[in-house]
């Protein structure tokens, strides 16, 4: 048991070691510094700039910026649902796959777009490898754009008074190639050398010790595995993720990807610290999202190895914890932790069933996926935190008698207007959407029977987690949802369209419009934002929106669930 | 200042205030409110539920526990309504007082009609004499009277107002003593100043300020939130098979609103104004008191402000071997026809009687500013007193040593921010003289202060710089623009504004009345100029230059009264939570039992205890909001740990006692 808890230890100290200078680099490609990569990545770079007509020095408005980052997107969204939709007679399809049906099509290129890779088909049997490459195509472009998109408020919190912001099109290209390429290079590596197929040839057949013969999927699945992990898509190769032996053979291997889970989203927030030249503030940031990560995953990793309170008033033994719907090989501890991670960076891949997680572990699953920012997706994790941030100032700023100011610039109606309205919408999305489902649910038992494995709490808490990671961007399922129905499809898709580029919009109009603003100097009388106390003040308004907003439907889930089990 | 801070329920002004509460319920005044126009809704829908119920359909539960849930949502909206009601009345009685000296008075005109004082027209011109009341604000045209102002300023001195310069204003309402004057009607009837602050104050023409607005939004926000909750409660309840009845999520709903704050927030801002008219200030909007809290740095006069008046003589020093009282004989015999104040302040000092010193024929030489000096002269003696070059240049013209030792006291004197002057008997130095500015007891006490909320002063004066350096430092203030000419204060503004800083400053000169303008907040002294008066955002009766600290501290206590009770009531909804959930759920999931952490008596009692404190907190948190959330200069951080600790951690703790406490009480009746 020891050991467990040490390996979890391992991956946060692993991973912070390396998100701090990681992040220094970051920094460095946002401000267009020189890096000792430069000689490898300036050619390349030149190339696509080229390519694209693009001349990457060009500064751009806030608005321009989301012009770019929305057609990028659409023309993308457009060719994969093409692809998805034609897979069964286009290329590199050797095990003859079908093509997606529409409303399949649209939930999965939506699924892959908004970085959320909600999987309502299982990649075995659902894609061909053109299909799977698509997909691996959109976790770079999703991620990227989400890297792009932070920079750009990064600029526009260090700039005194401009409208100009860099260019969007730079900041994706370097994302993509100087970030996210080499690092996922290097998780692809290891994990073929650890046993995930990396091939563009069809099933192997094998005849195992009983002499059964086995048909064995595989393709170019750790090149997509590295950057699953590592752009907080979560979309796993195979159906099962990272539970599968192929997609995650060993502990090293989910140490690797445990570790990506939460490489660049912390890194981001050091990168931040550097591009605005505050790092106390990234510091600040970083602890906050560390305390509420941590709050939501202490009491996970004690739930799951304290094991099952059903089971053991049965009186069975569980020395190994709550072992159901979890691998072996990572037992409880390594997947609660994971679960957390999965969930609080709104990547979604997972490493253990979510739906057979104790009701406590469940509830703070959920929760790391409404509050959606302790670390949170890659770039718009920060976004999402600079919402708060902009909440708490306001109030903070009353409380001590002077007019709210961030970073210099005073928030203002306008502000506060798009914070709130951002704000708003997750737990709009997720309650409007549970209530929708379970408003059909409950009208038309007969007709929605399939929907639901486990009625009941349970059965609630499966609805609620679904739209829960179609609005946070996730990814995740509780699973045991009969999910691939017309009405899943669309609904969720809509909520992950909706989720994933207006909390975008807002926080870079927010962005946009105070770095137009006058600059005030720092006097005696500012509130500093680079404070314990002020972190406190953001972690008590995350806290309280996140409780008032969903804590009714909570109960009726996994508190209910709770209770009732151990009473 | 003429009225201190009176109870906040004085009887009549509660009863006025109740009447009006209740008109106040009117959905077209109530709209302006989102948070309480949703009360009211709720309220409405929960009349019709007990209607429905009184005729039998007891789907919603009892008539009685409808009844008594329709009740206390009505009291919340009047307790809410009554915040606002009693800060209007408090304001309005604050100006009636102020009005009570704009009765009619007659108006004597200069071509001898006598007309009504709100006949007057702007430009008429009238004449005041000892004994009459001024019947309209003006501006003296010709002569020179002393005031008694106490009526607007409770200060019982008579001043010296004067055509001409700087102190040629007068308000209606005050009295002549003495003297004759002519003066020429500045406003139109209903125009005045404090017209325009009595409108301000009775909510007429209150406008919301920018952080009003904000928050306004911010709490529309919430209660968007907890819309979404209650009403997306109702397919969950479906699906878990919970019954819900109106009742329970109205009161859900009306509960998790921020109705402490949307109830208390229009007699934040009333009060807020209130307050500056308490301490004499006239503001033109609500946004300049805010504005005033927000002030970074802040511009004073030497004179009057830092230091009292002007210089007095502090120390005699006479020249080596010359008689301590010869020198002062001398000394006082040179400032006999000296009428300036520093003059006087020698006669003071030397305390005796220039009687003593009668000399015969005495010749006065008056003061030029080409010789730079004066003096007397008197049978064969020439005493002479003046700037030391001059008495220098006289002496050493005679042939005689300026002695070395006066040269080193001289040079001492003007270090230490002092002014020296030197006595001459027939050209040869007696010994010199030191003026001193002497800084107003307790003004380093208010500096500190005002650095500590994070204010820079700036003092300004005509001073050379040494001498402006030196009561710079000792003043404690920490800038200051030396030989200034009105053109460098509005250069000063334009520098910090344009760095982003803000500004305030005090102003009486008709050549402040640009800087003023400039200014993101000027004061005008009431005393000052009409332009001065017109260019500024506030007017102080009291003519206080260092009331722009308390204007200041008045500003921050409205951005933080608002805060703390928007922190408060959302902390609130924790304890709700945990005292309306289990009751909700607690029939259908017996197991949730666990959630009803304050063990209240009953689903039923629960709901209302939570209805009820939540009503009842408005009236106990309306003397806070009307006298306004203390502030203390401790600097930001600790500032908000202080009110996050108080009323973000009380906001979580007391509800829940209330809650308990108010269901021990209810659970008697159910």
């Amino acid at each position: 048991m020891n050991t467990e808890i040490l390996g979890i230890v391992l991956m946060y100290v692993l991973v912070l070691a390396l998100a701090v200078p990681l992040g220094r680099y970051i920094g460095k490609v946002f401000n267009h510094e020189s890096t000792w990569l430069d000689a490898l990545f300036n050619p390349l770079d030149r190339l696509f700039f080229q390519l694209g007509g693009i001349d990457p020095h060009r500064p751009m408005t806030w608005k321009q910026h989301l012009v770019a980052l929305l057609t990028i997107n659409m023309i993308w969204f457009i060719f994969s649902l093409f692809v998805l939709t034609n897979m069964s007679w286009l290329p590199l399809n050797p095990d003859g796959n079908p093509s997606m049906s529409a409303d399949l099509a649209f939930n999965t290129s939506v699924s892959f777009v908004t970085n959320t890779n909600l999987q309502h088909y299982s990649g075995e049997t659902g894609l061909s490898y053109l299909g799977q490459l698509t997909l691996m195509l959109w976790q770079f472009i999703s991620a990227g754009t989400g890297m792009a998109i932070s920079a750009v408020v990064f600029h526009a919190l260090r700039e005194r008074t401009t409208g100009e912001l860099g260019n969007f099109y730079g900041f994706f290209v370097r994302s993509c190639t100087r970030i996210l390429f080499p690092i996922a290079l290097i998780g692809a590596v290891i994990l073929v050398f650890n046993g995930t197929p990396m091939t563009f040839e069809g099933k192997d057949t094998i005849t195992t010790l009983e002499g059964v013969t086995q048909h064995i999927s595989r393709g170019p699945a750790a090149a997509f595995i590295s950057i699953k992990q590592l752009g907080t898509n979560g979309g796993g190769y195979y159906g099962p993720n990272s539970t599968h032996p192929l997609e995650n053979p060993n502990y090293l291997t989910n140490l690797l990807e445990t570790v990506f889970i939460f490489l660049i989203p912390l890194a981001l927030v050091f990168a931040m610290g550097r591009v605005v030249r505050r790092p106390r503030l990234a510091w600040m940031v970083y602890g906050v999202m560390t305390v509420g990560f941590l709050l939501l995953v202490v009491p996970s990793i004690y739930f799951e190895m304290k094991g099952n309170p059903a089971l053991a008033d049965l009186g069975i033994a569980q020395p190994l914890g709550s072992m159901e719907g979890k691998e072996v090989r990572f037992g409880p501890a390594a997947s609660a932790y994971w679960a957390i991670n999965t969930t609080c960076t709104s990547n979604g891949s997972v490493n253990a069933m979510h739906d057979s997680l104790t009701p406590l572990t469940g509830l703070f699953a959920l929760l790391g996926m409404m509050i959606n920012c302790f670390y949170g997706g890659v770039g718009v994790g920060f976004l999402n935190f600079f919402v708060f941030i902009i909440l708490a100032v306001f109030i903070s700023g009353l409380l001590v008698g002077r007019t709210p100011e961030f970073l210099g610039k005073k928030v203002e109606a306008r502000e506060i207007k798009i914070a709130m309205l951002v704000a708003l919408l997750h737990p709009f999305l997720i309650l409007a959407g549970t209530a929708l489902a379970s408003y059909l649910y409950t009208t038309n038992p007969t007709e929605y029977a399939d929907w639901l494995n486990n009625p009941g709490f349970h059965g609630f808490s499966e609805i609620l987690y679904e739209f829960s990671s179609a609005s946070a961007n996730n990814g995740s399922g509780f699973e045991g949802l009969g999910d691939n129905t017309p009405f899943w499809n669309l609904v969720s898709g809509l909520v992950m369209l909706l989720a994933r580029y207006l909390p975008i919009i807002g926080p870079v109009a927010i962005a946009g419009l105070l770095a137009r603003k006058k600059y005030i100097p720092e006097g005696a009388g500012t509130l500093k934002t680079d404070t314990a106390t002020f972190g406190i003040m953001v972690l008590a308004v995350i806290s309280i929106v996140a409780a008032l907003a969903f804590f009714p439907a909570l109960t009726l889930g996994p508190l209910a669930e709770y209770f009732t089990m151990t009473k | 200042m003429k009225s201190n801070n009176p109870s906040v329920f004085q009887k009549d002004l509660v009863q006025q205030a109740l009447k009006q509460s209740f008109r106040k319920l009117d959905p077209r005044t109530l709209i302006q409110n989102p948070v309480m126009f949703t009360v009211e809704i709720g309220t409405a829908i929960m009349l019709v539920v007990s209607l429905s119920s009184l005729t039998g359909n007891h789907a919603q539960g009892s008539f009685g526990y409808n009844f008594t849930v329709f009740v206390v949502l009505l009291l919340t909206l009047l307790f809410a309504n009554l915040a606002e009601a009693i800060a209007e009345a408090r304001g309005k009685a604050q100006a009636d007082s102020l009005r009570k000296t704009r009765q009619e008075t007659p108006a004597r005109l200069e071509n001898g009609k006598v007309l009504s004082s709100s006949q007057l027209q702007k430009g008429d011109i009238f004449v005041c004499e000892a004994g009459d009341v001024i019947p309209s604000d003006g501006e003296i045209i010709e002569g020179l009277a002393t005031i008694d102002e106490s009526a607007i300023t409770g200060e019982s001195a008579p001043v010296i107002r004067e055509a001409g310069g700087d102190k040629s204003s007068v308000t209606g309402g005050t009295k002549v003593l003495s003297d004759r004057i002519k003066v020429v009607v500045t406003t139109q009837p209903g125009e005045s100043f404090l017209d325009q602050m009595i409108a301000l104050v009775e909510g007429a023409s209150r406008q919301k300020t920018p952080n009003e607005i904000a928050l306004t939004i911010l709490l529309a926000g919430f209660t968007l939130v907890f819309i979404i909750v209650t009403v997306t409660l109702k397919p969950f309840a479906d699906y878990a098979h919970v019954p819900i009845t109106i009742a329970a999520f109205i009161s859900l709903f009306v509960c998790l609103i921020p109705t402490t704050i949307g109830g208390l927030l229009s007699a934040i801002g009333i009060a807020g104004m209130d307050r500056a008219l308490r301490a004499n200030v006239i503001t033109k909007s609500g946004r300049a008191v805010e504005t005033a809290g927000d002030i970074d740095v802040l511009l004073l006069d030497k004179t009057g402000t830092i230091t009292i008046g002007n210089r007095k003589a502090t120390y005699f020093y006479p020249a080596p071997g010359v008689d301590e009282k010869h020198f002062l004989k001398a000394v006082v015999l040179s400032s006999l026809s000296d009428e300036t104040p520093e003059g006087k302040s020698i006669l003071e000092l030397a305390g005796v009687n220039p009687a003593t010193y009668a000399v015969d024929n005495p010749r006065f030489i008056k003061f030029t500013a080409e010789t730079r000096s004066s003096g007397i002269d008197y049978g064969d003696v020439r005493i002479r007193k003046g700037a030391t070059d001059a008495i220098r240049a006289l002496s050493e013209k005679a042939g005689n040593p300026f002695p070395v030792e006066i040269e080193q006291r001289v040079k001492t004197i003007s270090s230490n921010g002092g002014t020296p002057l030197v006595v001459s008997e027939n050209e040869w130095v007696l010994g010199v003289i030191e003026l001193q500015d002497i800084i107003k007891p307790g003004i380093q006490e208010r500096f500190e202060r005002l650095r500590r909320m994070g204010i820079r002063t700036v003092m300004v004066t005509g001073d050379n710089p040494l001498t402006a350096k030196y009561i710079a430092d000792k003043a404690g203030v920490d800038d200051f623009i030396a030989e200034a000419k009105p053109e460098d204060k509005m250069n000063y503004i334009r520098r910090e504004q344009a760095e982003g800083r803000l500004v305030a400053m005090m102003g009486d000169g008709t050549n402040d009345a640009p800087a003023l303008a400039q200014a993101d907040v000027g004061v005008a002294m009431n005393s000052g100029t009409q332009a001065a008066k017109e260019a500024g955002n506030m007017v102080d009766l009291d003519n206080d230059p260092t009331k722009l600290i308390e204007v200041v501290e008045i500003g921050k206590q409205l951005l933080m009264t608002r805060g703390t009770l928007t922190t408060f009531s959302i902390a609130n909804d924790v304890a709700k939570y945990f005292a309306i959930i289990p009751a909700l759920f607690v029939v259908a999931i017996p197991a949730l039992q666990s959630l009803n952490v304050m063990k209240l008596h009953s689903p039923e009692s629960a709901i209302l205890s939570a209805v009820i404190f939540n009503a009842l907190i408005i009236p106990l948190l309306i003397p806070l909001a009307l006298r306004g959330v203390a502030y203390k200069p401790i600097g930001a951080s600790a500032l908000l740990r202080r009110n996050l600790l108080l009323y973000g951690l009380g906001g979580v703790v007391v509800p829940f006692i209330g809650i308990k406490l108010i269901d021990v009480v209810v659970s008697v009746f159910i």
